[in-house]
């Protein structure tokens, strides 16, 4: 079985000379279909760095990202947008959303690019907007909504469609517990249904539920809860 | 924890003998705190002898069954309405193995932090993943899930405290290097300061 995130001993290097920061040495991730992880660190541990390189919208400085087999680092700019729109969702720490588009047009704008028609591409948008509990905001622009609500559309924009990887970096950072909650278990199920999943947090609840919790500092793994290997090659079966 | 109170607060539904009264028990908070019956017999036989229960007949199948006092009664709502102390914690194993750990040397405390954290990360593993599984619905599957809830809080709670020790321990770290090694060196850096290695070349 093919790991859909396989990180290989990845290091990140910014600035130089007196500026310069290790913000990763030599961090190896796998997640498999169905796997959930969770990434904890304090800040500056190098936990978005790590995220937007396994996105593919950051390059190492060396190491290997793949993600279903394919190696980001074989790609052609094009070709890394697109596997970027189809297979992977992207919740950004800070939202993300194009202002000028409302919350369904955010979320329909990945596939439309793709290609998809229009009409089907609002629908699976507005789908999606209605399992985080926002449908009826659909027509509304970000400006014009509370942080939690900008975040819920952030998310149905990740998980919109079949991505086979959805990375989210602190989705839960602008929202209550009973909405972060619903979130967590939004992603739960994606991964529930084949979906990988990484998901940065400090919050130690939502960390829960992972089927595995790495801890990032300075840069480096240095602890991971273990998962019970056997028991996710045994889910992976059953799909 | 108050197995008395716990018998007279399950007793208020009605009779009920040994046995039934640890299955209500253990509907309510899983096998939190196991109860044996060994427990829940000499629990009630105290509670006979001070007047807060009494016989009250057997069942068809020949159960020595047991009710409520008017006096249970009153204790029982003594109980509800009084506020569990909180004045004397209870002794916690962690935070003397810390206060202790940070004064002795050749311990490293930032690997008992850690080894502690993915510990209790564990635990709330288990916990959010019994109240995905519990489906149930009813009074005793509320009380369960309020229990879940109570563990996750307290684990969600442990947690947060021994990031804030490793923070507190970093800092006071900092200080100590700073306060020894500055020799004309200006003020220590700021929150975002690494140490400087010269060591990697990757
Ligand atoms: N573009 C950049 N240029 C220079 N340094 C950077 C850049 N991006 C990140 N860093 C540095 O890399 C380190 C890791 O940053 P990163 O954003 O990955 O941390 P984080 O774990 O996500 O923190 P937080 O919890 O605060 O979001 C930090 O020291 C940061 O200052
Ligand atoms: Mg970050």
């Amino acid at each position: 079985m093919t790991a859909v995130l396989d990180i290989r001993d990845l290091t990140r290097v910014h600035g130089a000379g007196a500026a310069r920061v290790v913000a990763l040495r030599g961090v190896s991730l796998t997640v498999a279909a169905g796997e959930l992880v969770a990434v904890m660190g304090p800040s500056g541990s190098g936990k978005s760095t790590l995220l937007t390189i396994a996105g593919g919208l950051d390059s190492p400085t060396s190491g290997t990202v793949s993600v279903e087999g394919t190696d980001l680092g074989s790609l052609s700019r094009s070709a890394l947008s697109a596997l970027r729109r189809r297979s992977v969702g992207y919740v950004f720490q800070d939202f993300n959303l194009v202002p000028a588009l409302t919350a369904a047009e955010n979320v329909a704008l990945p596939r439309e690019l793709d290609g998809e028609r229009p009409s089907r591409a609002r629908a699976a948008a507005v789908a999606a907007l209605e399992e985080v509990g926002i449908a009826d905001l659909a027509d509304r622009f970000p400006d014009d909504m509370s942080g939690g609500q900008q975040q819920r559309v952030a998310i149905a924009r990740a998980v919109v469609g079949q991505r086979r990887l959805v990375l989210a970096d602190e989705p839960t950072g602008a929202l209550d517990t009973e909405t972060g909650e619903q979130v967590l278990a939004l992603l739960r199920g994606r991964c529930d249904a084949g979906t990988g999943g990484v998901l940065v947090t400090h919050e130690a609840r939502h960390a829960a539920w992972a089927d595995r919790v790495v801890f990032l500092r300075d840069g480096v793994v240095v602890d991971e809860t273990r998962s019970d290997a056997a028991e996710v090659l045994l889910d992976a079966r059953k799909r | 924890m108050s197995v008395r109170q716990a018998m007279l607060a399950l007793l208020e539904q009605g009779p009920m003998y040994g046995y039934q009264l640890r299955a209500e028990f253990e509907d309510r908070t899983g096998s939190t705190w196991p109860l044996n019956v060994g427990q829940v017999y000499t629990t009630l036989s105290r509670l006979e002898r001070d007047g807060l229960v009494e016989a009250a007949g057997t069942d068809e199948e020949g159960h020595a069954l047991y009710r409520l006092t008017e006096q249970g009664r009153t204790e029982l709502s003594a109980w509800f309405s009084t506020p569990v102390r909180r004045t004397q914690p209870p002794r916690d194993e962690l935070a003397i193995k810390l206060a202790l750990a940070v004064t002795i040397t050749g311990v490293d405390v930032p690997a008992v932090i850690q080894a502690q954290r993915s510990a209790t990360l564990r635990a709330l593993q288990d916990y959010t993943r019994l109240k995905q599984g519990s489906r149930e619905e009813g009074p005793p599957a509320l009380a369960w899930s309020l229990v879940l809830d109570s563990l996750v809080f307290a684990a969600e709670a442990e947690i947060r405290w021994l990031d804030h020790c490793e923070a507190r321990l970093a800092r006071s770290a900092r200080e100590h290097a700073a306060s020894g090694a500055a020799t004309g060196q200006g003020p220590a850096a700021g929150r975002h300061a690494r140490p400087v290695t010269g060591g990697e070349r990757r």
